[in-house]
């Protein structure tokens, strides 16, 4: 069975198909779609709703084609693509289904892009502008006129339907990569959203604050409460957990502004959790320490730190801070023993460091006592 | 027991009833009966038998087609042809039952017409009326005939012979035979059953799935309820022949839950075949299993397109998905499926229990056999009817309903419901299938059948269905959701007088593009009533945008109701009436309606004594009466 199975998917990967894509032969993998035969042949078709991680889903009828011997026009994005099949991308037919596409969701399109968190990364703005909207042909449709309230229940983003074009990734993302399927569409028509169970604000509902959806919105309908630009991205690692997913910090001067999942790494495939993608606000916080700190003389334990530290403790250099703490062990290990002492080490630091805490651990101070957060 | 032995014990039980020395009567309880009450009529039929001292056999049964005479009943005295007395109320059924049971007067004055052997005087044979000389009783052939809870009934008269025929046929041979027969989908697209059987049975896989959908969402559509209802059996015994031929062990029937009877009766046949042996594990000894489940839908008209009822069943929400795949190669949790419609699988059994050249008797050389209609509106006898494919809409609306009630002039049929079109005066003698309703823009659809008179306006009508459509969308793709929102909204503002000009071919255009680009059926259909309206009554479309006017005064926003001083008699009815005060009089004085005040009710139209008949309605243009009441005659 094994056998079979893995000779079908070699098959699949080295089978190719030929097929002609606007008059051009175009070459491509068996098993893939339309769509994807064509953006690997460099011929681009718009699209919203696709999403090259996320199963097909056919929704926003920007992707669609013509082909030869199929009745009328058929979504690019959920059609297998076929030997010998022949496209076409642009004819009349489609391109006027997808001008009436584009002008009815900007028909719809609450929100002005100057005020924006999305302006100028918008996947709408940009197909928009692709596809060309005539202010005439625009100026005759009735617009919508439904407002929704903004859901800003979450710590990390906001959700504001009225910029939804329901192309849903988020809820295919929430379910495909995250797992958990907190989102799925509700009601219908048009009154038809993007809903948690019961409608409840997002902080209310099962949400694990991946951040799944908010990377995979094309439009400003999602986006993260801290929403100045990056002006470059620096590729590294996520300092959170062992699994050492590969991220963007999207840079704005020295501070970081955002956290991209890095779609090109094996280990977490552009994945994050909440922590790498939201958890960064520490690097440039006022409270974060900077400098070791010593507790002043006769300043006890129990006495309540009330967000004032320097009432308790008093900034010190390495060398004083590292040989107290040199001394405090040696006194504590004689008077007590090894095993009066554990370590506890963290995921925030890399192998070499967590290896040389352990080593430390049993052969300076001679005992066991050694543990990591990732265990917990 | 052996099938056989079922067969010789239910012949012998239909015909003890039908000799029975006691007297039977027939009711009509399907939903529709019940809605017209015959639940009093059941109690008052109970106690006057009580009160006359008779003993009589009272037999629940489906709905018989003659909804404009619900509730009825039809009274069977023994040695006599049945009986049908329709519009009953208490009194006259205990008339009837003095009458005829005790006494032997059949009071023709009542009866409608007779069934069975023999003739009463006075009384016309009920199959030879005009309602239902034309109609050929295929899939309601039990309907109003048997008892559905009983599986007897429907095994003496024939149930079950198709399948036991099936179960001696190599599969192949069945599917040979449905293609034989022509017979095409009856949910709608009309697509051939036989070869969509073919493919399920062709597709590879050993689990394979039958689904019956009975969700039935076209607005005002009852064909599959009436024969959920009333003849059960009927659609199993299709599923049970379909599964065999395709080789599937399991199958769903996914049913609306506003239809609590229908599944009532479903469980109860579903019961009754396993006691006869007729579904579970090795069915009547033949090594085939096959198991039913009944799977309620919360009543979503998109749960009826195939794509989206497959995912509801799977649990999730009911949206539609792209094919292919289709649903013979990856159906139900991807395995092969196929899906037919009540009527359909209604047909089946009887193809099989009869033959497939005995179906292709009927109908034309594309469609062949028979369609039921749910046949409302403006007719005179509404209800359900069954006719031979390539019937004209003329023989229907005409014959079977009687024509237009109250005198008014026919304007228009829509057939399709939400997804088919309005065929004008001119389709009249069109016959009816889906080749020629294809043809005139419109469709078959499920077999809902609307008529229109003069009064109807349509560009209300098109706003009516796209209103249905627009609510109803799944929501999933953006031409269907926007795009038919996109619609109504210009609907909505071209029958409250801000049309502009432009928004007819507006209409059209978003309409193509919906058609084309959408990703279901439901979108693309749903352009249909308006693109066939403006197609067959686009003057009526223009009246209103460039006039501000409704040819049929039906519009509210751009009529103005007045009365007209020269037959005005100042009776003061109107005034009295009207829940406004809108109007303005005194005695002897033409009286005047304040436009500013009038909610345009229509009560003042309707109370104004038709000696009179003072009060009319205009539209497009300023009303034609004085402003303040003035003197009856014109004399100050
Ligand atoms: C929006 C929509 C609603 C539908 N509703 C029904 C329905 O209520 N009942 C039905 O049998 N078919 C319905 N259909 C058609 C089904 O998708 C499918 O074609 C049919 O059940 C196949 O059975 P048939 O071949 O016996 O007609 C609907 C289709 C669409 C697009
Ligand atoms: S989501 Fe895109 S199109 Fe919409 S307002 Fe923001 S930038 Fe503009
Ligand atoms: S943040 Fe993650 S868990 Fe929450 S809704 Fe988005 S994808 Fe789902
Ligand atoms: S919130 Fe964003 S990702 Fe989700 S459906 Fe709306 S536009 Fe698409
Ligand atoms: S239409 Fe109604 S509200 Fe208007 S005048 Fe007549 S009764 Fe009064
Ligand atoms: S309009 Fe009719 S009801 Fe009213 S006062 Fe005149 S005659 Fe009477
Ligand atoms: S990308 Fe294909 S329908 Fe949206
Ligand atoms: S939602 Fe069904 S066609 Fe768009």
């Amino acid at each position: 069975m094994t056998t079979t199975a893995s000779t079908t998917a070699e098959e699949k990967k080295v089978a190719t198909i030929t097929l002609t894509i606007d008059g051009k032969k175009v070459e491509a993998p068996k098993g893939v779609t339309v769509l994807e035969a064509a953006l690997g042949a460099d011929i681009y078709i718009p699209t919203l709703c696709y999403d090259p991680d996320l199963k097909p889903y056919g929704a926003c009828r920007l992707c669609v084609v013509e082909i030869d011997g199929m009745r009328g026009i058929v979504s690019s994005c959920t059609t297998p693509a076929a030997d010998k099949m022949v496209v076409h991308t642009e004819t009349p037919k489609v391109n006027q289904a997808r001008r009436i596409a584009i002008e009815l969701i900007m028909a719809n399109h609450i929100g002005d892009c100057l005020t924006c968190a999305k302006n100028q990364q918008c996947e709408l703005q940009k197909v928009a502008r692709y596809l060309g909207i005539e202010q005439e042909h625009f100026d005759r449709l009735r617009k919508g006129t439904r407002v929704l309230p903004i859901d800003k229940s979450h710590p990390a983003f906001d959700r504001d339907h009225n910029k939804c074009i329901l192309c849903g990734r988020c809820v295919r993302a929430c379910q495909e990569i995250a797992g958990v399927g907190a989102i799925d569409l509700a009601y219908r028509g048009y009154a038809a959203k993007v809903s948690t169970f019961g409608d409840k604000p997002i902080h209310d509902s099962i949400c694990e604050s991946c951040g799944e959806c908010i990377a995979r919105c094309p439009t400003g309908a999602l986006v993260p409460k801290r929403t100045r630009q990056a002006t470059r991205h620096v590729k590294t690692i996520c300092p959170y957990c062992g699994v050492g997913c590969s991220i963007y910090l999207g840079m704005r001067g020295n501070e970081i502004v955002e956290v991209q999942g890095d779609r090109e790494s094996p280990v977490n495939k552009g994945g994050l959790c909440v922590k790498g993608r939201f958890g960064f606000d520490f690097v440039n916080h006022p409270s974060r320490l900077t400098k070791p700190l010593i507790r002043k003389e006769g300043k006890g334990k129990d006495i309540q730190v009330n967000g004032n530290f320097k009432d308790i403790f008093r900034e010190a250099t390495w060398d004083e801070a590292l040989d107290l703490v040199a001394k405090r062990l040696n006194q504590i290990k004689e008077k007590y023993g090894p095993d009066s002492i554990g370590v506890l080490s963290s995921a925030k630091c890399t192998n070499e460091e967590n290896y040389l805490l352990q080593k430390f651990t049993r052969a300076v101070i001679g005992t066991n006592n050694i543990d990591h957060c990732a265990r917990l | 027991m052996s099938f056989e032995e079922i067969k010789r014990q239910a012949a012998s039980e239909w015909k003890a009833m039908q000799n029975s020395p006691i007297p039977r009567i027939l009711i009509g309880t399907a939903t529709c009966g019940m809605a017209a009450g015959a639940e009093t009529i059941m109690e008052a039929l109970n106690a006057e038998l009580a009160k006359n001292n008779i003993k009589a056999d009272i037999i629940q049964v489906g709905c018989i087609g003659l909804c404009y005479a619900e509730p009825l009943f039809e009274v069977i005295k023994p040695g006599k042809p049945g009986v049908f007395y329709g519009d009953l109320t208490p009194e006259l059924v205990a008339e009837i039952i003095r009458d005829w049971l005790v006494g032997d007067n059949p009071r023709p004055d009542l009866a409608l017409g007779t069934r069975g052997e023999g003739t009463l005087k006075g009384i016309p044979k009920l199959f030879e009326l005009p309602v239902l000389k034309p109609q050929v009783r295929i899939v309601l052939r039990n309907c109003g005939n048997i008892d559905p809870t009983n599986i007897g009934h429907y095994i003496a008269n024939g149930g079950y012979e198709g399948f036991i025929k099936a179960l001696k046929m190599k599969p192949q041979e069945i599917i040979d035979e449905m293609k034989k027969s022509g017979l095409r989908g009856r949910g709608g697209a009309g697509f051939p059953t036989g070869m969509k059987w073919q493919f399920c049975h062709d597709a590879p896989g050993t689990v394979k799935y039958i689904v019956c959908n009975a969700d039935e969402g076209d607005p005002g559509a009852f064909m599959d309820r009436a024969v959920m209802e009333g003849d059960p059996h009927a659609v199993l015994e299709g599923m049970l022949i379909g599964a065999y031929a395709i080789g599937a062990s399991e199958g769903y029937v996914y049913i609306r839950a506003e239809y609590p009877l229908a599944i009532k009766r479903l469980v109860v046949a579903l019961k009754q075949m396993e006691e006869c042996g007729l579904l579970g594990d090795n069915i009547l000894g033949s090594g085939f299993n096959f198991h039913i489940k009944i799977k309620e839908g919360a009543g979503a008209f998109v749960c009826g397109e195939e794509t989206a009822l497959m995912a509801s069943i799977e649990g999730n929400r009911g949206m539609p998905r792209s094919r292919p795949p289709f649903p013979a190669q990856s159906g139900l949790w991807g395995k092969p499926t196929n899906i037919n419609n009540v009527e359909t699988w209604a047909n089946v059994s009887a193809i099989l229990q009869k033959s497939a050249s005995w179906f292709a008797s009927y109908g034309t050389e594309k469609s062949k056999g028979t369609k039921t209609f749910s046949l409302v509106g403006k007719v005179v006898r509404t209800g359900l009817i069954e006719v031979p494919m390539g019937i004209t809409l003329r023989e229907i609306i005409y014959g079977i309903g009687g024509g237009i009630p109250g005198g008014k002039k026919y304007k228009a049929t829509q057939t399709g419901g939400p997804s088919g079109g309005c065929l004008p005066t001119s389709f009249l003698d069109s016959p009816v299938d889906y080749e020629s309703l294809a043809a005139a823009g419109s469709i078959m659809g499920s077999g809902g059948m609307v008529v229109m008179d003069e009064t109807t306006c349509m560009v209300d009508v098109a706003r009516y269905f796209l209103n249905f459509t627009q609510s109803e969308s799944c929501g999933k793709c953006v031409m269907c959701r926007l795009g038919t929102k996109q619609m109504l909204d210009i609907l909505q503002d071209i029958v409250n007088g801000k049309g502009r000009p432009g928004d007819i071919e507006l209409l059209l255009e978003v309409g193509d593009a919906i058609k084309n680009g959408s990703l279901c059926a439901l979108g693309g259909t749903a352009p249909n009533p308006v693109q066939t309206t403006i197609r067959y009554f686009r003057d009526e479309y223009e009246a209103h945008i460039n006039e501000k006017r409704c040819p049929a005064l039906a519009c509210r926003p751009l009529i103005s109701y007045y009365i007209i001083p020269e037959k005005c008699q100042g009776c003061g009815i109107c005034i009295r009436a009207c829940t406004s005060e809108a109007i303005k009089g005194g005695k002897r004085m033409v009286h005047v309606i304040d436009q500013s005040k009038c909610a345009k009710c229509g009560t003042c139209l309707d109370v104004c004594p038709a000696k009179f008949s003072a009060v009319a309605i205009s539209s497009g243009a300023p009303v034609k009466a004085p402003a303040e009441p003035v003197p009856v005659g014109g004399k100050a």
